[in-house]
């Protein structure tokens, strides 16, 4: 059970959080110009790295607020939480 | 079998004042406050508790604590029997019933055991290699072998106790309740941490509570520890569990432990039977001890055998003997305590059988001093007895510990303590992906690299003398507080003012030989509860299952109740041997929570029956109930199916229903369906992105029917949305969507758009909806309003008026999902009863009809409405719905738009919503039919779609269907098939509109 | 393989006479050649099957197997056993029987007794949607020839009497799909009896060597760098769930895949009760008792991205909780372990088998939790791909090309739980 530090309520067990997947994907704008390619890109072709994930959560029983997290997933342990629109910390791992 | 009695006079921690009454095989015996079932039984001279798994093998108990691989009974009668429990950790109480389990007729005569007179065909692994023809056999033979698997019985009712569960927080956790940890409770609780100190035992102390002669701080061990956990006792940050395991160490420090709270006052007691713990500590502290390692020698299993620390902890802790004459069999001096204890005591020790040539030392010299007769450099090849050890073979050992030299002297004896070493207890440590190290000097493996936030202290770190005990634990739970913000004195550490002599260096030999090879003469166990010997060890490793893991899902060593708490060790050490490899090398197999098995029970706590999941009721509730509606779960509420009338069934109240509605007036409780309230200078500006239409233009006051589509195009959502100001929307969603809704919605607000000025606000909960339907409802409604105009200028359909009804503040909407003149009355939820009380009085005169669920879906199938999740499955768009009208061809974006292109998305031929009219009217096609052209006399059949919804429907007079179908809407008027199990229905495919098709009714 | 070495009653019975001494290893560990036909990355069920049918079906005998640790050591070793074929989709359920069929005649085949018991797999029904999910799928699995049945409430007591069917419940049972020819089978059998037999044709088992890239040349694999060095190989099949994105990620491109932790447990073994698999995935359990005694449990998987073969304690405790409320009498029964997996999920919930952007590299993966009951014919369908370097029509619909242009399988929707 992760210990998630919520930005806005503090530290909190995971179950009071809902997960939202990979942080950082930009809805592309001109979509019509995008191939079926680029578009599958957005909708559904993820990093899914082992190491340093880059993802959104929302305090989905809490202050229903979304923001984002960097955690290790091999480890769990988490890097950096941060509010939605910052940009990504640089971590060196 | 005569009784004996193995009490000693003057020892244990036990109250003699009572004794205490069980029945054990169905046979009375007595024992005292104190005892384990265990104990209890070796005191009244029970050495055969039970059969082992494979071969059926008499085995007895062989440990004194939760290791124990064999003594496992089948505790209590009736809904409170409880299979494969550890004797050892069972405490006494009155009354108590406990039974040998996994043989038959009896443990002393079990038939099972002509398994052990073939078990030469059973080596490990045999049924991969056979069973297998005729292949049809598989199921005949599975029978067998299922039952003659398993331990104890599962009970045949449900439980009748009850089971707590909680959520807990400390600063500094720590897991084991002995020197160590004792210790390190003290010293983080002293400088001011909050603390939780848990042991799996009765009591604190560990290996204490069986010391003797040990001093700390200027008294006896024990007492030591009495005057220690007073002290913690006192401090009000201190939390104490007693007879709780901490079984999982999960992320983030959340510990998961199990309390048996009254466990050991037998069935029946007050209060729950045990509480789960679900703890999250800042810090936490193992001292988890360690488990004696059993000798592997040739039938090392027989009842009476067991671990040396066993036979001390059963003289000094509950003054029992394990035997009237005891041998003694070990590799290292600590396993001379135990014989001096017995001996002092005045059991006699047949011998102590020392793998060592250089046995020495000071415990070696107090027990050749007593006259214990020690032979070094021996080991024991052989024993005798069936339902207890009579006797053993020793022989001398060669110089290189891999053969024996010379003739075999037999030795009397009933019990056989060994002992192999020491392995810590690091299961705990290994769940938090702590890494191991292979420690050289106790031939095992310990903590290595520090884990942040967990410390680890005593024998778990192979730490086995009491004073390294103290001072490991005392500085874990001083850096531990400190780390958890606590800085305070401490003080200092607890010293060992008397200690037990000095230990000298083990002998290990992972395998102790006899005169036979390995595999011919006795089984050497290594697994003594899944029955694995060192020679299937050995086959594996001929076979080429040779990693540990393969070694272990081979033999299934480690594999039992016990996980290999006693036998994990022995048996990686013999495979590094086989494969001419260091231990490190071949390394060890996970160590899988939980540390011992969990009642199930204990993890469901309250969550159960009514409780499992939360049900929702609307404000009407009670009134559907007394009515005799059936309800229709719908995600977590609970919906009014049908009402049905005395002798109506469901199918004879849904016609009355439905006509009733169309005829005159229905009333239908809708406060299930999801409402959300949309404020902000950009909420039409979100609208027009989460639904596939338009909605700038809405005018104030009116309302509109949406779909909302994901990324990906398909149709997740449906519902009317009203405008209720310039910035302000009220959107209803589907039942079962209402939170998913909202969430997507916060999601992209605050995710993609956060500059947007729009707040979502859930108010399911805060508003009652009752609908009414049919011509006769402006009449109704107009006799509780004098301040809503209700006339079609006035209150045009898919608009929306604020006045009272019945007195009481409502917003009614014009919208329909029955076709008919409806209004939807919107009231606060608290009056949502006294509305529908005050529609169904004043409703009276015109018929009014309750109408449920079941009514409502042929009413709105009539008129060709979809229900999402009915009609569409994740898999639809608009267009397939024949709903293309409403995605705008005007808006540059919303959610899925550009995934109608999609090569496969854009195909004019997907599967098309479309009717079914039966050929026969009278029949109804049973939903979930498959829909095809071409007719075979047999499958496979090419498939077209499936009917989604089918009724029949009184109103039209007959059947009527939906079903998405292959290019559906290029086949209107064909005639398709519905083969079914035992018939096939000819239909003709349709538009998806069954009633009043030009719309007439909406209007009353 | 030699008639000597040929597991049976006989020969069980002349080497018990012999002590067992004379045992052969199930496969050889030999040293990696420098090139290969073919290599399959991966010596987990499907990857060990995959190299089998190579041989067996396609006369391709000069490939090697690379496993990072040990054989059968990912989910082949970890899941929950089941079998079955009854999915919804007709793409799913003739890939799907085809694996089934192929089961049923796996122990003779390849002379080792995976175990596969066909006790019947019975899917609960809560609530009327379900129910109607419920006929639907059936009617698709008869029409498709699938062995499946509709069971009223009362069939389904009959059939699992130990099974709440009290309609007071928080979730009645109001009825079930029965698919008899489901069960469940020994895993690690699975895997072993593969290497064995694929040993047995000649191919190479490669344990303990880790693939670390590919060399790619003018868009087309040349082999696979590995802790044990360079391996050459005309093609590579890539079989590693769990893994999957991260072994794409060396290959150059991005899979629509995400990893997560799928946790699994088993009770303490008991005597006989339970002799059916039992699905239900409004409460979110599925569970059979395995031949040794224990009840084997799966939950649903955990909503985080993971490679760490672990999960959150609630949701075990949630699993646990639905459990009970089945199984009311399991009450006084003991979790004994628990453990992850890791699985590697597709947005559709189905696999992706077949080629790639780079020549001569081919994707087995994304089966999500439903992996192991499809190993015979995944490996199947896979060795004919790499043979034939196309799918066959079995695997076709299931090429990674569908998330561009929309054919999706959604096996999320109606199919209930996809385990």
């Amino acid at each position: 059970m992760l210990l998630i530090s919520c930005p806005h309520c503090g530290p909190r067990a995971e179950i009071e959080f809902a997960y939202g997947h990979e942080a950082h994907i930009a809805r592309p704008t001109d979509q019509e110009k995008l191939t079926d390619a680029e578009w599958a890109d957005y909708l559904f072709m993820r990093k899914n790295p082992k190491g340093v994930h880059y993802e959104r959560w929302v305090h989905a029983r809490g202050c229903r607020r979304w923001f984002n997290v960097a955690r290790h997933t091999v480890t769990h342990e988490i890097l950096a939480v941060y509010r939605m629109g910052d940009p990504p910390p640089a971590l060196d791992r | 079998m005569t009784r004996r009695n193995l009490r000693l006079a003057d020892r244990g921690r036990l109250d003699r004042s009572q004794p205490i009454r069980f029945i054990f095989n169905g046979r009375t015996y007595y024992g005292y406050k104190g005892d384990t079932l265990a104990s209890a039984l070796i005191a009244n001279g029970v050495a055969l508790v039970g059969r082992s798994f494979k071969y059926h093998r008499p085995r007895g108990i062989m440990t004194a604590g939760s290791e124990e691989p064999n003594g496992l009974v089948q505790l209590g009668q009736g809904a409170r029997t409880e299979p494969n429990i550890r004797a050892t950790q069972i405490e006494l109480y009155d009354g108590l019933v406990a039974a040998s389990q996994n043989c038959w007729p009896s443990v002393g005569f079990d038939l099972g055991a002509t398994n052990n007179l073939l078990s030469r065909f059973f080596p490990a692994g045999f049924y991969y290699k056979t069973f297998m023809w005729p292949a049809s056999f598989w199921m005949k033979y599975e029978y067998f072998i299922r039952r003659a698997a398993g331990l104890g019985k599962a009970p045949g009712e449900p439980d009748p106790d009850r089971y707590d569960k909680t959520y807990a927080h400390c600063d500094v956790l720590v897991a084991g309740g002995g020197p160590a940890g004792i210790a390190a409770a003290l010293a983080a609780a002293r400088a001011g941490a909050r603390v939780v100190l848990a042991d799996e035992q009765a009591e604190f102390g560990g290996q204490l509570l069986h010391s003797r002669s040990e001093e700390i701080a200027g008294r006896p061990a024990v007492d030591w520890v009495a005057a220690a956990v007073a002290e913690l006792s006192t401090m009000p940050e201190v939390t104490l569990l007693r007879r709780t395991t901490a079984f999982a160490y999960q992320d983030h420090n959340f510990v998961e432990l199990v309390e048996r709270v009254t466990d050991h006052l037998g069935p029946g007691a007050d209060g729950p039977r045990q509480r789960y713990w679900r703890l999250r500590a800042r810090q936490v502290v193992l001292a988890a001890g360690a488990i004696e390692r059993p000798l592997v020698f040739a039938d090392n299993d027989r009842p009476g055998i067991m671990l040396a620390s066993a036979g001390r902890a059963y003289a000094n802790r509950y003054g029992v003997a394990v035997g009237d004459k005891v041998l003694v069999f070990t590799g290292n001096d600590s396993a001379y305590r135990a014989a001096l204890d017995l001996a002092e005591a005045g059991t006699a020790i047949a011998a102590i059988v020392d793998l060592r040539p250089d046995a020495g030392g000071p415990l070696v010299a107090e027990a050749r001093g007593k006259g214990i007769e020690v032979l070094a450099a021996h080991a024991v090849t052989a024993t005798r007895g069936s339902a207890r050890l009579e006797g053993v073979t020793v022989m001398p050992l060669n110089a290189a510990g891999d053969g024996v030299t010379g003739g075999g002297r037999q030795i009397a004896c009933d019990a056989l303590l060994m002992s192999g070493g020491w392995n810590p207890a690091i299961h705990l440590f290994s769940h938090n992906r702590g890494k191991l190290r292979f420690d050289e000097r106790v031939q095992s493996f310990v903590p290595g690299e520090p884990v942040r936030g967990c410390h680890t202290a005593g024998a778990m770190n192979g730490a086995f003398e009491t004073a390294d005990c103290l001072a490991q634990g005392f500085a874990a739970g001083r850096k531990a507080a400190s780390e958890a913000g606590a800085s305070g004195e401490a003080g200092s550490v607890p010293t060992v003012t008397r200690a037990e002599p000095a230990e000298s260096p083990d002998r290990v030999l992972w395998i102790v030989p006899s005169d036979k090879p390995l595999g011919e003469g006795g089984k050497h166990f290594v697994d003594h509860q899944n029955d694995v010997t060192a020679a299937d060890v050995a086959l594996a490793h001929r076979e080429g299952y040779r990693s540990v893991e393969h070694l272990k899902r081979y033999t299934t060593m480690g594999m039992g109740t016990d996980q290999g708490k006693t036998s994990n060790v022995n048996a990686l050490a013999i495979m590094a041997a086989l494969r001419d490899r260091q231990i490190p090398e071949v390394g060890h197999t996970t160590f899988r929570p939980p540390f011992a098995p969990v009642t199930i029970g204990a993890f469901s706590g309250h969550d159960k029956g009514d409780l499992f999941d939360p049900i929702r009721k609307t404000p009407m509730h009670g009134w559907h109930e007394k009515t005799g509606a059936p309800f229709e779960d719908v995600g977590q509420w609970k919906r009014a199916w049908y009402y049905p009338k005395p002798g109506e069934d469901m199918h004879a109240a849904v016609a009355r229903e439905v006509k009733a509605v169309r005829a005159g007036v229905g009333i239908v409780d809708a406060s299930t369906l999801g409402k959300i309230d949309i404020k902000g200078s950009d909420a039409a500006r979100l609208l027009n992105m989460v639904y596939t239409n338009a909605w700038s233009k809405l005018e104030i006051g009116r309302c509109r029917y949406g779909l909302m589509c994901g990324e990906d195009g398909m149709v997740f959502d449906d519902g009317v949305t009203t405008r209720l100001g310039e910035q302000h929307f009220l959107m209803s969603t589907t039942t079962g969507n209402a939170a998913r809704v909202l969430g997507w919605l916060e999601e992209w607000l605050q995710c993609e758009w956060p500059d947007w000025q729009v707040h979502c606000t859930s108010v399911t909960e805060q508003f009652a909806t009752v609908g009414l339907n049919g011509p006769m409802a402006r009449k109704l409604l107009a006799e509780l309003t004098d301040d809503i105009p209700l006339d079609d200028a006035a209150f045009p359909f898919m608009s929306i008026r604020e006045g009272h009804v019945a007195g009481i503040a409502a917003r009614v909407m014009r919208i329909s999902f029955t076709g008919e003149l409806t209004f939807e009355i919107n009231v606060a939820a608290s009056y949502g009863l006294a509305l529908w009380e005050a529609l169904m009085a004043a409703g009276e005169k015109y018929g009014i009809t309750p109408y449920g669920t079941e009514a409502m879906h042929v009413l709105r199938a009539e008129k060709g409405f979809i229900i999402v999740g009915q009609e569409t499955d994740g898999t639809q768009t608009p267009q397939d719905l024949d709903m293309a009208w409403i995605v705008s061809k005007q808006k540059p974006d919303h959610l899925g738009k550009r995934s109608f292109l999609r090569t496969d998305t854009a195909r004019p031929d997907r599967k098309h919503l479309v009717g079914l009219l039966t050929e026969n009217p009278s029949e109804v096609i049973p939903e979930g039919g498959q829909v095809v052209a071409e007719l075979k006399n047999q499958p496979p059949m090419t498939m077209l779609g499936h009917v989604t919804s089918s009724y029949y429907s009184p109103n039209v007079g007959r059947s009527i269907a939906m079903a998405v179908v292959k290019n559906g809407r290029n086949r209107m008027g064909d005639t398709v098939y519905v083969p079914l199990v035992d018939r096939v229905i000819r239909a003709k495919v349709t538009e998806p509109r069954f009633f009043d098709l030009e719309g007439a009714r909406l209007n009353g | 393989m030699a008639i000597s070495s040929r597991y049976s009653i006989i020969s069980l019975a002349r080497n018990a006479l012999n002590y067992h001494r004379d045992w052969q290893v199930a496969w050889r560990s030999p040293e990696p050649k420098p090139d290969y036909d073919v290599i399959i990355v991966g010596g987990g069920g499907h990857g060990l099957a995959t190299a089998y049918y190579l041989a067996k079906e396609h006369g391709i005998t000069n490939v090697a197997v690379i496993e990072k640790g040990w054989l059968g050591g990912g989910n082949t070793g970890r899941n929950t056993t089941v079998v079955r074929s009854n999915y919804l989709w007709d793409e799913s359920a003739h890939l799907y029987e085809h694996s089934l069929k192929l089961w049923e005649g796996l122990s003779q085949d390849l002379n080792f007794n995976t175990m596969f018991s066909q006790r019947g797999l019975m899917s609960l029904a809560h609530n009327t949607h379900e129910l109607r999910e419920i006929n639907r799928r059936v009617n698709a699995n008869r029409l498709n020839g699938i062995d499946s049945e509709v069971l009223t409430v009362e069939q389904v007591k009959a059939y699992c009497p130990i099974l709440n069917c009290d309609p007071k419940s928080r979730y009645p049972v109001m009825g079930a799909s029965l698919q008899r020819r489901g069960g469940i089978a020994r895993h690690d059998a699975v895997a072993w009896g593969y290497a064995r037999a694929a040993d047995a044709r000649g191919i190479d088992i490669i344990q303990n060597c880790e693939v670390t890239g590919f060399r790619i040349e003018n868009g087309r694999v040349r082999g696979v760098e590995t802790t044990r060095g360079f391996i050459g190989a005309k093609k590579v099949g890539c079989v590693v769930a769990g893994h999957a994105s991260v072994v794409a990620g060396m290959a150059g491109f991005r899979l629509p895949i995400e990893s997560h932790p799928l946790q699994a447990l088993v009770s303490e073994p008991i005597k006989p009760v339970l002799h059916t698999v039992v699905m239900s995935s409004a409460v979110h359990v599925y569970l059979s008792q395995s031949d040794k005694g224990e009840i084997v449990m799966g939950a649903g998987i955990d909503a985080f991205n993971s490679y760490a073969q672990r999960g959150s304690p609630f949701v075990v405790e949630h699993l646990l909780n639905a459990l009970l409320e089945l199984f009311p009498t399991f009450s006084r029964l003991k979790l004994m372990r628990e453990w992850g997996g890791i699985v590697d999920t597709c947005p559709d919930a189905s696999p992706i088998i077949g080629r790639t952007p780079v020549e001569g590299i081919y994707f087995n993966c994304g089966w999500g939790t439903g992996g192991f009951k499809a190993t015979p014919g995944s490996g199947w369908v896979m060795a004919y791909t790499i043979a034939n370097d196309r799918p066959h029509r079995l695997n076709e619909p299931f090429a990674l090309d569908r998330f561009v242009n929309g054919y999706l399988i959604d096996e999320h929707g109606a199919a209930g739980v996809a385990h």
